[in-house]
């Protein structure tokens, strides 16, 4: 093989990036993470901070196994970025709740969930349906108009922002070489090495890993790889600190470990993160003050929006290249939730040059051809 | 630590948590609290370091207390009305109060 600079060039340094370089450098590769700069838009900075588990897979059994795969590794895995850094990113699994504020939405989840776990081969999520006094019982704040809710013990959070914090400087306490304002414009692939052209300059490497968010659908077919992306825009509310209420993470509400509530969960088809819908803040807001009345009178701080990665059919892509060996997709919507996996999972893979088609065929993009899909 | 201008204008009664203080006209409610001998109007969320008013001109978010209910009020751009009811701050603040 052709010297090149690196093993590996992991592209992109959002969460899933840094996530898979780190996991590639304790397999022993020299790796280089080619991020945008200061203007990247970046969803690893606007994300609710989830470890979530319940209704993840409907339509994609394989999905809800592979979720609470990363969610069962997730301890470890933040135990050892503290081991390696000093650094605690907050992570908590005290189980998780969606509540409803009318009958019809707790229906509306009860047959969700029951379509979800009826799905051939699924993993038990041990989620349950409760009424309004059972989830009073460990949300005591909730509101008269939450007439229940679902819980699944799997459910967590964590400080995203130290997470982010943290797994760069697990990258750089383990020699992996960050190069920021390294856009990538073209890959190609000649005897051997990729070659990676930036605003920079080159970057050659034996091996790459797209780990761009939405950017993928753009780099992917460089290297004969497919990702087709839906980006869609989330808009988040903040509230100064308060005194610990919220002991459980829910869907749309959490109480962050320093106790800044966060509200958010809305979807809008825009790619605009500069903006602000303020209906759906307002919107958001004042269902979390029907689900929580406690919230009434507390000060907002902030809110922003943010761009999500998200792939057509919202479930993850791992592929591998068929016309250039040695490339790789690492592609999905939840880079929280899954960066255990995408740590310890995907990048000994990728190190090893092969995925391991047992755990991860299911989340070829082949599956976005019709005539392909078998 | 400091002293009132001879040109202050009318009393005003107003409370900080609950104590009578004595205050006047055109002050505004962190002036009020530093010349009350209050050394600090606040402990942070996170790390319960004291707090006092500092740039007394809106800028540095040290002076915040609870105004007539209200949390996380500026003290310095907040002129005192008769009847006032300020607390200080301790730590995070409590949701529903």
């Amino acid at each position: 093989m052709a010297d090149s600079d690196y093993d590996v060039a992991v592209v992109g340094g959002g969460l899933v990036g840094v996530a898979t370089a780190w996991g590639l450098a304790r397999a022993g590769c020299r790796v280089a993470v080619l991020d945008e700069g200061d203007r990247a838009v970046r969803a690893s900075r606007g994300n609710f901070a989830l470890v979530w588990v319940q209704s993840k897979g409907l339509g994609l059994a394989p999905y809800a196994g592979w979720t609470l795969r990363s969610s069962n590794a997730w301890l470890g895995f933040a135990q050892t970025l503290k081991e390696e850094t000093g650094l605690d990113v907050c992570f908590q699994r005290p189980g998780g709740f969606h509540l409803a504020l009318s009958e019809r939405e707790l229906e509306a989840r009860a047959n969700t969930l029951k379509r979800l776990h009826n799905q051939p081969g699924i993993v038990d999520y041990k989620t349950e349906i409760l009424d309004h006094g059972q989830v009073a019982k460990m949300l005591p704040d909730i509101g008269p108009e939450v007439v229940g809710g679902s819980y699944c013990p799997f459910d967590g959070h964590v400080n995203s922002l130290r997470l982010f914090r943290t797994l760069h400087t697990a990258i750089n306490a383990r020699g992996v070489t960050y190069l920021p304002s390294h856009r990538v414009e073209t890959i190609e692939r000649q005897g051997g090495v990729f070659r990676l052209t930036t605003e920079k300059g080159p970057v050659s490497a034996a091996k790459v890993a797209l780990a761009a968010g939405n950017a993928n659908m753009r780099l992917a077919p460089m290297v004969g790889l497919l990702a087709p992306m839906k980006p869609e825009r989330g808009q988040i509310v903040v509230t100064e600190r308060l005194r610990p209420f919220l002991h459980y993470p829910v869907t749309t509400v959490r109480q962050t470990d320093e106790g800044t509530v966060m509200i958010g969960d809305s979807k809008e088809e825009s790619t605009d993160p500069s903006g602000l819908t303020l209906g759906v803040s307002a919107t958001e807001a004042e269902r979390a003050v029907r689900q929580f009345p406690l919230l009434a009178n507390v000060n907002v701080v902030r809110t922003w929006s943010a761009i999500r990665v998200m792939t057509q059919d919202g479930f993850p892509i791992y592929d591998e290249s068929e016309t250039h060996p040695g490339a790789f997709t690492v592609c999905c919507h939840s880079g929280v939730t899954l960066a255990a996996n995408h740590a310890l999972t995907i990048a000994p893979m990728i190190a090893r040059g092969a995925l391991d088609k047992s755990l991860v065929a299911p989340f070829s993009a082949r599956r976005f051809h019709v005539q392909e899909a078998g | 630590m400091f002293k009132r201008l001879a040109e202050a204008g009318a009393p005003v009664a107003i409370t900080v948590d609950g104590k009578a203080i004595s205050a006047r006209t055109g002050d505004t409610v962190a002036a009020v609290l530093l010349l009350a001998g209050i050394d600090h109007c606040r402990t942070t969320p996170v790390t319960g370091a004291p707090r006092a008013p500092y740039c007394l001109m809106g800028v540095c978010f040290d002076c915040l207390v609870t105004v007539d209910g209200v949390g996380s009020r500026q003290g310095c751009l907040v002129p005192v009305r008769d009847g006032m009811t300020v607390e200080t701050q301790l730590g995070k603040r409590e949701a529903g109060r």
